[in-house]
């Protein structure tokens, strides 16, 4: 295991408007009338999605994500890795409380600089979060994460086509015996060869420093802004799958960094368009006054 | 970490099949219970590896991750990994997380040995 060092500062990112979609969605705790032989997880899991849908949000780009298929560590490209960062929180704070903290307060344990816009009820499975990443040089990642199961102990992201990584994030937490340990841990592969070669030149030192940012700001919220935080990288699969290389076509960082240099020209196109509308009523409202 | 409920019995089908049937919850904690019953299937010996869920009572997000490890471990052996027994429920979950893309999954028991054989 390995200490990693503290952490970076955490700002308050963002919870932003409830979805028409979200809002329409059963309630965190609703249980719809099923069978008696429901799986215990009935509830825990997102019903099955094959492309995503999304609602804009105030705040994040928000694009890259509608229409994106979701990704698993079988689907993206690169070596397979599992990393582990856990944080010993005592044994004054119970796990479910310590998820249900979490939950309802995810986007505010991000590091600065990076947006997570998900629903205002916290996290539930099948939400969609669009995400903004600060990647350097100015320019921001826009992404999404899919809410894939959510119960009290723990609760999982699923990424879309596009995203740095194909995997899932869980995050959890357990009674360790000395006390309560939370944990994030990703199963992942880079999703395409860009990433693949960003990853390996930085990528995965960053992520570290991001997951071990996030804990150490839900420690503070927790109450144990000292709590020491170990990080572990294993490689599950030194294999890479050439077969998903095409996978580049979907990268958000290459569509991010020309939606980034196209924005003036898209602004223009959009209020051009915007004018030409306002034109085309303004004409067509004393012909319907006249009948 | 809590004891996990899980039972997995390995059956040998011929020479090259093994069957795990499993029962009780999947879960990360059980991840030494199913690589045990991965080497009682004989390991790399077996050229496929057929898990039968017809006893499975839960599962989280951490049980999808577990067979994620596991099918690396049955593909670095050139196994293939097959399913059969997954009530509608689960059979969406392995399509939700695009597990059924590299695990083929069957109807029944006899579906899965016919295509093992195939």
């Amino acid at each position: 295991m390995t200490e990693l060092a503290g952490p970076e500062g955490a700002a308050s990112a963002e919870q932003i408007g409830l979805s028409h979609r979200e809002a329409a969605a059963s309630p965190p705790g609703h249980t719809p009338s099923q069978g008696t032989m429901a799986p215990r997880d009935a509830q825990s899991w997102a019903a099955k999605v094959d492309r995503l849908a999304v609602d804009q949000r105030a705040g994040v780009r928000g694009t890259n994500v509608a229409g994106r298929r979701l990704t698993g560590p079988v689907q993206g490209f690169g070596k397979m890795w599992q990393k582990t960062y856990r944080m010993e929180v005592g044994d004054a704070i119970e796990p479910a409380a310590a998820i249900a903290l979490w939950r309802s307060n995810f986007p505010d344990f991000w590091p600065k600089g990076n947006r997570f816009a998900g629903a205002l009820t916290g996290i539930n499975p099948g939400d969609v979060a669009l995400l903004d990443l600060a990647v350097g040089g100015g320019v921001k990642l826009s992404t999404g994460v899919f809410v894939l199961y959510a119960d009290t102990e723990s609760f999982t992201l699923m990424t879309p086509q596009g995203h740095m990584f194909a995997g899932w994030i869980t995050f959890s937490a357990e009674n360790a015996g000395d006390g309560t340990v939370v944990q994030a841990q990703v199963l992942m592969r880079a999703s395409d060869p860009i990433y693949e070669i960003g990853m390996t030149l930085g990528g995965h030192r960053k992520e570290d420093k991001f997951w071990v940012a996030t804990l150490r700001a839900l420690g503070d919220r927790l109450g144990v802004p000292d709590a020491p935080i170990t990080a572990e990288n294993s490689c599950v699969d030194k294999k890479r799958q050439w077969r998903h290389a095409g996978s580049v076509w979907h990268n958000s960082m290459v569509r991010s960094v020309l939606q980034t240099i196209a924005a003036p020209v898209t602004a223009l196109v959009r209020v051009a368009r915007r004018g030409s509308s306002t034109t085309r009523e303004e004409q067509a409202a004393p012909v319907r006054n006249e009948r | 970490m809590s004891v996990p409920a899980l039972s997995m019995d390995v059956r040998r089908v011929g020479e090259s099949i093994a069957i795990v049937d499993i029962k009780g919850d999947v879960t990360a904690a059980c991840e030494p219970v199913l690589m045990s019953a991965y080497e009682a299937a004989g390991g790399a010996s077996a050229s496929k590896l057929v898990l039968n869920f017809a006893g499975l009572e839960y599962m989280n997000s951490g049980g999808i991750g577990m067979l994620v490890t596991l099918l690396v471990r049955a593909n670095r052996q050139r196994q293939e990994l097959a399913a059969f027994g997954l009530s509608d429920h689960y059979r969406e979950i392995f399509e939700l997380t695009r597990l059924d893309e590299a695990i083929t999954i069957y109807d029944s028991e006899e579906s899965a040995l016919v295509g093992a054989v195939k």
